[in-house]
């Protein structure tokens, strides 16, 4: 990939400002540790790539990070600044959007009115259905987005790429400066996840939004970040330039942590 | 596609409407008299504007039972304030309006807060609401305020057509918030995909504990006006379950699945409509009244088979 190899070499990064940092970040739930001391941090316009086992955590640090749910201790620095988010709605002001695994899309809705989903345009008393139609039309052709018909179909008829596209494109469209994907290519095809995949690719070519971005497929991964994390346990334990790591590394990684597990358990 | 589909699950209700009309004007010459369209407008207007309410909840995922118990206790709340306390008729109304919606607030905050669903929180205040009702009345009709008497009474309720012209207004009202508001549009995406709606940010408690509020006080201004109608307040107003079960079967019948996420307040006066038709038609032509229910019951389960049947299909159609 002469594109990612370019986009990779340090000349053309340098150094960016951080416009996002997290300080021993803990979350408990009940009797459960989801993470126990998180430190992240990540610049102007990188892509961040986390991974780690099911249950590690990283579900819960995007839901703090974009602020569906509260930290039990630890920081969170935007540009600096410390910042306590009270809400989605609050985190999306100060600037951070999220995709969520489960998309948070609504079936019975159009894809229009998903797109604008609280955040709708209004000519008071009544949705300004015209404005929000045309620009959801706009934005997804803008993003190269082009097998939704029509964005006054329901997303319940829409495939899961299709799905995903949309709410892509929905985190993308409030020009947020950092943007969270959960498992943006879980479930989805070949053709499909390259399109998400393109996405990610030309928002760091534009290198104004910061992304973290969980997959599974470390190929995929290695392939649009510019830095890898891993968590395990609720804490990162690895962060290396994607340049400087591999799948295989990755993989062993993983494994290694399985196979402790396993002999551990085994000795007990 | 989706719209169009539910606007022609309206327009079935709405053939079904027409049809009885026709069918019930070939067997009895004074269906279409005055005096009895009177009657069937004052038949299904209180049910119906009971069930704009009711389809608010459930399209966002709810229920409510008590509601026609509100409808029952609100006139009484306003004989209490005028007969009790001498407060003046109007603000005695508003008082009634005022403590239905605490009710409905009381119902959504269980609902919400301490997550009780919503059919058995609405059980309890229903039998909550009529203990209140019967103890405080001691079982007893009440006579209408003397201060209702005149021009008060005949525009809230008594006037021929004055239910039915408040009912189509709240209809309309009501059928724009659902389809072209942000309430509407976070009603239906709280009852589509609850932690979606969350997600996004929506504050779906204040939507739900909303929907329970309008509820409450939609049911409590048509009991009020069925009191002002017939003139006499009484504690078995509408027959307790009565009102809760027509309006619920109205908004089914109009096309509101159970399930959340879709419904439709237009189908739902259609639903009520549907409902006085058959009560009426079946008098006049001198069938009992047991069958009635017969029917009614018919008509709830086919409506919901064909429902079942349509999502299928819409789901289906999906790929």
């Amino acid at each position: 990939m002469s594109q990612a190899a370019e986009v990779h070499s340090p000349a053309q990064r340098p150094a960016q400002a951080e416009v996002l940092r997290v300080e021993h970040l803990a979350k408990r739930f009940g009797a459960v540790t989801a993470l126990r001391d998180v430190n992240l941090r990540l610049h102007r316009g990188e892509v961040l790539g986390l991974i780690g086992d099911n249950g590690a955590g990283k579900s819960t640090l995007i839901k703090i990070l974009c602020g569906f749910h509260q930290p039990d201790s630890g920081r969170i620095l935007l540009d600096g600044e410390p910042v306590v988010m009270r809400g989605v709605d609050h985190a999306r002001s100060l600037g951070v959007d999220t995709v969520y695994q489960d998309l948070a899309l609504v079936n019975e809705l159009s894809v229009y009115h998903n797109m604008f989903l609280n955040r709708e345009k209004v000519r008071w008393p009544l949705l300004n259905n015209r404005v929000m139609r045309k620009l959801a039309t706009e934005q997804l052709a803008s993003m190269g987005i082009t097998n939704i018909p029509d964005v006054g179909v329901e997303v319940a008829k829409l495939s899961g790429g299709q799905r995903q596209a949309i709410a892509v494109a929905r985190a993308v469209y409030t020009r947020a400066k950092i943007l969270l994907l959960d498992e943006p290519l879980a479930a989805m095809g070949a053709k499909e996840g390259a399109m998400i995949l393109d996405l990610i690719h030309d928002i760091r070519r534009e290198g104004e939004v910061s992304v973290v971005i969980i997959a599974h497929n470390y190929a995929q991964v290695l392939e649009v970040c510019d830095r890898v994390n891993v968590l395990q346990h609720g804490e990162i334990t690895f962060d290396k330039h994607a340049t400087e790591t591999s799948v295989q590394e990755l993989t062993e990684l993983m494994v290694a942590e399985y196979r402790a597990g396993r002999t551990g358990r085994l000795r007990r | 596609m989706g719209e169009a589909f539910l606007r022609r699950r309206e327009a079935s209700v709405l053939v079904v409407a027409l049809a009885l009309v026709v069918y019930f004007r070939v067997s009895s010459e004074v269906f279409l008299s005055h005096d009895n369209l009177v009657n069937i407008a004052q038949a299904s207007a209180p049910g119906a504007i009971v069930a704009v309410g009711i389809v608010l909840l459930l399209v966002s995922g709810e229920i409510d039972l008590s509601v026609g118990m509100v409808f029952a206790l609100a006139p009484f709340l306003m004989h209490y304030a005028t007969d009790l306390y001498g407060v003046p008729i109007i603000p005695a109304i508003l008082l009634a309006l005022v403590l239905s919606a605490v009710v409905g607030l009381a119902n959504g905050l269980i609902v919400c807060k301490l997550r009780v669903p919503s059919f058995v929180t609405t059980l309890g205040s229903f039998y909550v609401l009529q203990g209140i009702v019967l103890t405080t009345s001691h079982a007893y009709p009440a006579e209408i305020p003397e201060a209702a008497e005149g021009r008060i009474r005949s525009w809230l309720g008594a006037g021929d057509w004055a239910e039915l012209i408040w009912c189509l207004v709240i209809v309309g009202i009501f059928h724009v918030v659902l389809t072209r508001t942000r309430w509407g549009l976070h009603t239906i995406s709280v009852g589509g995909n609850l932690l979606g709606a969350t997600e996004a940010g929506i504050k779906v408690n204040r939507i739900k504990i909303g929907n329970f509020v309008i509820t409450s006080v939609l049911g409590a201004f048509a009991g009020i006006m069925e009191a002002f109608r017939v003139h006499t307040i009484d504690p078995n107003l509408g027959g307790g379950t009565g009102v809760t079960f027509t309006a619920i079967s109205a908004a089914v019948i109009g096309g509101t699945a159970l399930a959340g996420g879709s419904g439709t307040v237009i189908g739902a006066l259609l639903g009520a409509v549907v409902l006085a038709e058959l009560q009426n038609g079946f008098n006049l032509i001198g069938i009992s009244a047991n069958p009635f229910f017969l029917i009614l019951g018919a008509a709830i389960l086919v409506s919901m088979i064909a429902n079942q049947y349509l999502s299928r299909l819409r789901r289906a159609g999906r790929t």
